[in-house]
């Protein structure tokens, strides 16, 4: 006898936010609203270079489908892309392409490191092999494992998605940005 | 042809033709091994790709070697012909501080790569090489990582420290 499938029938859709509401009108923060948007479309861009791309083949996949997510859509150009994925081991002589790629891309941007490789060198600790890739691009969100698995990546994702939603709409424009990015020596 | 008998004949050929720059003759692991003189190298395995008796058209491998004192550096060519399957080993030594040797690029194209790489991993200069720069490593590095006096690991490293154990 084969086990019978439990569909889910109690679906969720995307809160709105806080705001003023009456008949015929809702009034929120741009902010707010822009946040709601931008982080249930998010346009990832995969730089996949080991076994952690495998993974987040898996992820993409129909079995955990990031697509629920909002992300369904790949950009495999960085101009249009939001959040930049960097999963494996990054060697010292790719990473001039990896900072061209992220400069390339437009803000507001994310970027989400998976596994051990791409955020610290992982178990390649030596000459050949970048150790981190936050030694030349900032990184929003690490995710730990070698590899992680597709549940973990969805995780980072989530994560990510938190930080695109809370984030000020002035925050690019700050400052303190300018001098995040110059400190990585981008700008 | 026996691997003995195959060590005997191209040692007799070459000893012919190059006394004295034969520096040891032996059977390591079953492969027949000749050491020879750094200075002559081109002109052995010239005479050894077209010879027609010998007809060693084939370079397998060419790579680099350290001798554990860190005095002298090395290079080793495997060499093959194919219609007759005979293969041997040629070695070639020279001191630390003048790694230079001919190129065989123009006897071997095949060369070319793998004597970039031997360059660039032991630093060995390919005298005649066409394009003598770095193949693998990134432009940028300053050392020769497979020489023994430099680190395998990245220096850069922090989470190794041990602080992070709490000792």
């Amino acid at each position: 006898m084969s086990k019978e499938i439990q569909h889910r029938t109690k679906l969720e859709i995307a809160k709105s936010p806080e705001g003023l509401e009456g008949p015929g009108f809702f009034a929120t923060s741009l902010d707010q609203a822009v946040g709601l948007a931008r982080k249930n479309s998010l346009w990832p861009l995969p730089f996949a270079t080991s076994c952690c791309g495998i993974e987040f083949m898996a992820t993409m996949a129909s079995h955990y489908d990031l697509g629920r997510f909002g992300a369904e859509r790949l950009s495999f150009s960085p101009r249009q892309a939001d959040l930049l994925m960097v999963m494996g081991t990054i060697s010292k002589k790719m990473g001039p392409i990896l900072r061209q790629v992220y400069e390339q891309m437009a803000e507001p941007r994310w970027v989400l490191s998976v596994g051990a490789c791409a955020s610290s060198g992982g178990i390649f600790d030596t000459y050949s092999v970048l150790q981190g890739i936050d030694r030349i691009i900032p990184v929003d969100v690490y995710v730990p494992g070698c590899p992680p698995r597709p549940e973990q990546i969805i995780d980072g994702i989530l994560k990510i998605q938190e930080l695109v939603q809370n984030e000020s709409s002035r925050r690019r424009n700050s400052e303190e940005y300018t001098k995040m990015l110059n400190s990585y020596g981008i700008e | 042809m026996s691997k003995e008998e195959l060590l005997n004949n191209i040692s007799e050929a070459l000893k012919s033709k190059f006394h004295g720059d034969i520096e040891r003759i032996e059977m390591q692991y079953d492969f027949p091994v000749f050491t020879v003189n750094k200075e002559k190298i081109h002109e052995i395995i010239s005479f050894l790709h077209s010879d027609p008796e010998l007809n060693f058209h084939f370079l397998t491998d060419l790579t680099g070697i350290q001798t554990p004192d860190e005095k002298h550096l090395g290079v080793v060519y495997h060499l093959h012909n194919m219609p007759k399957n005979w293969r041997i080993r040629l070695k070639t030594f020279m001191p630390m501080t003048h790694p230079e040797v001919s190129t065989i690029s123009d006897i071997y194209s095949g060369a070319n790569w793998m004597e970039r790489e031997t360059f660039d991993f032991f630093g060995i200069r390919f005298i005649g090489h066409p394009n003598l720069k770095r193949i693998l490593n990134m432009d940028e590095m300053d050392y020769f990582p497979m020489r023994k006096e430099y680190p395998l690991e990245d220096q850069a490293r922090e989470d190794k420290s041990d602080k992070m154990f709490g000792r």
